[in-house]
């Protein structure tokens, strides 16, 4: 594309813009050091010796939540069901292509339906159903999790397996692969790039869902770190803002640290995620 | 090897299949039927036909839910994607730090809705302390303090689909437009513009479908505030089966004519989609 007459000119005024964009998280991060009180009545003034109470609404915050339990949690469903959805419907996708039966036609077409189903509308049922099965539990939400979110991912992997030329599949089965080998040992290696793609817009997903953990998880023993945070609102409308601003900076380091590890990964993954969807 | 990998259908298909059934097919099915009945828990359901379908029309919030969604994903579709487009057509030029500026932008949209929401309800109820005021003062605040939050959260996301989308245009059909003493906003609308079709279009659909979605940052901003007013539909949906007991088969009622309305914003916009989209 065309070049700009004024390079630096761009660079000045994108500086501005970009710090102006990151000024609602640079916000909570300086309110979070001041006390409660002072959060509401001089939100934009910067900490100082009358405000400043260190690490207080951080303490406070992590005990009021039990954060770091919400953190392991939180982990523990977002990886497995993860991995689960990457494993189960990566095999689904290429058989599907491969196979190309009634049945697999079918199998494809539910899925497709599943794309733009709101959650809404199976909310009320599938947190009965959850229940009822008793899988309100963080590992039993890696299975909810494979069952909500298995259309995108078949998706999105059908698109990439009927771009792998068939040769390669023909001469592992010629050197007498079966059909699990040519999976595990040819395909999947070849999938990585989608793996990878269907990986990231899933973990997006599964680390800042809400609804769903909260409808069916059992809450007694188990939250997610966006029912904590909501947790923090209490009964009509009073927070602890002090607390509040902790959660929320604690809340977005393990987003940013994913950031800035995965960045190129992010940005092309859904970028491949907008072609194929 | 089609028939061999035929008899492994159970191994390749069944895991996915037996998770589908449980998180989607069964509880999408049941739902369709409660839609009908009246019940307290999916076991003790009467069927009463169309009564629910009657009582969504007939709860003026949900009417009002109804236009606050559309009017509020309208605006963000044509701000974020403006705007989006706009930042991704100066990205694209060589600067110093331009993939720096890329991540900036991006960034808040790993943020998850409820910790947005807290993040803008610090910073909108601040702006509007000065006039003493909140962002639940009224169903307009509400309204404009979500478009902002929107619009931060997702300029991002559309500015890389369009970056893509630009960069996939071959250079030298902008330099033989340019040779041929075209303008720059010339190049711009008859050269760049239908060139990026597919981007319009896959973030256009994004944006109107997120639109029409939101939910967890409603929840956290407002909660409707103030008497439901700033509430959008997925939430009215939520407070009708949580909120209100005696009215779960309304809530379900209103679940299918949402999926409805998804359904053929999906329909319409791939519709338009295939017509316009050009072949570079």
């Amino acid at each position: 594309m065309n070049k700009p007459k004024h390079p630096l000119l761009w660079t000045i005024v994108f500086t501005i813009v970009s710090i102006a964009y990151m000024y609602p998280i640079v916000l909570v991060i300086i309110n979070s050091f001041k006390g409660k009180v002072f959060i509401s009545s001089e939100p934009f003034s910067l900490p100082d010796a009358e405000t400043f109470v260190g690490w207080e609404n951080y303490t406070r915050g992590v005990a009021l939540t039990d954060f770091f339990s919400s953190f392991g949690w939180s982990l523990v469903i977002t990886l497995g069901s993860a991995a689960l959805i990457l494993l189960c419907t990566s095999m689904t996708a290429w058989w599907i292509v491969r196979a190309d039966t009634r049945y697999a036609k079918t199998l494809y077409t539910t899925f497709l339906l599943n794309l733009v189903v709101p959650f809404q509308m199976v909310m009320f049922t599938l947190s009965w159903l959850t229940d009822f099965l008793g899988l309100g539990n963080p590992f039993g939400l890696w299975i909810i999790y494979l069952g909500f979110g298995a259309g995108l991912a078949v998706f999105i992997f059908t698109g990439f397996v009927k771009s792998i030329p068939l040769e390669i599949e023909e001469a592992a089965t010629i050197d007498g692969c079966g059909p699990v080998r040519t999976f595990f040992q040819v395909v999947l290696p070849i999938m990585k790039p989608a793996v990878i793609t269907v990986g990231i817009l899933e973990v997006m997903w599964l680390w800042n869902d809400y609804l769903l953990p909260y409808l069916t998880l059992d809450l007694k023993h188990y939250k997610t770190i966006p029912i904590a945070v909501q947790y923090l609102k209490g009964g009509y409308g009073s927070i602890d803002m002090g607390a509040m601003m902790g959660i929320l900076v604690l809340a977005m380091i393990p987003v940013i640290v994913f950031y800035l590890v995965s960045q190129r990964h992010i940005i092309s993954g859904v970028v491949a995620g907008a072609v194929k969807g | 090897m089609k028939r061999t990998l035929i008899r492994w259908g159970w191994l390749f298909t069944g895991p996915t299949l037996i998770a589908f059934m449980i998180g989607f097919v069964v509880p999408f099915v049941l739902g369709v039927y409660l839609s009908f009945t009246r019940f307290t828990t999916v076991t003790n359901s009467t069927w009463v036909g169309f009564d629910n379908y009657l009582g969504v029309f007939a709860d003026g919030t949900f009417v009002h839910s109804l236009w606050y969604t559309a009017a509020f994903a309208i605006v963000t579709t044509v701000v974020i994607n403006v705007a989006a487009f706009a930042v991704a057509y100066m990205l694209v030029k060589a600067f110093r730090g331009a993939n720096l500026f890329r991540s900036v932008f991006f960034m808040p949209n790993l943020i998850g809705g409820i910790v947005l929401g807290y993040i803008w309800m610090l910073l909108l109820n601040g702006l509007l302390g000065i006039w003493a005021r909140s962002i639940t003062f009224s169903a307009t605040y509400g309204f404009w303090g979500m478009v902002a939050l929107m619009c931060w959260q997702q300029i991002g996301y559309m500015m890389v689909i369009y970056i893509a989308g630009l960069q996939s245009i071959p250079g030298e059909l902008i330099e033989s437009a340019e040779m041929d003493g075209a303008s720059r906003s010339q190049t711009l609308w008859n050269i760049i513009i239908p060139l990026v079709m597919p981007s319009i279009t896959v973030c256009t659909f994004l944006t109107i479908t997120n639109g029409f979605k939101m939910f967890d940052q409603n929840l956290a901003l407002t909660n409707g505030a103030p008497s439901r007013l700033s509430e959008l539909l997925a939430l009215n949906i939520y407070n009708t089966f949580y909120a209100r007991t005696g009215f779960e088969g309304v809530g379900q009622a209103k679940a299918v004519v949402f999926l409805l309305i998804v359904a053929v914003i999906a329909l319409i916009q791939n519709r338009l989609a295939r017509s316009k989209e050009t072949q570079a």
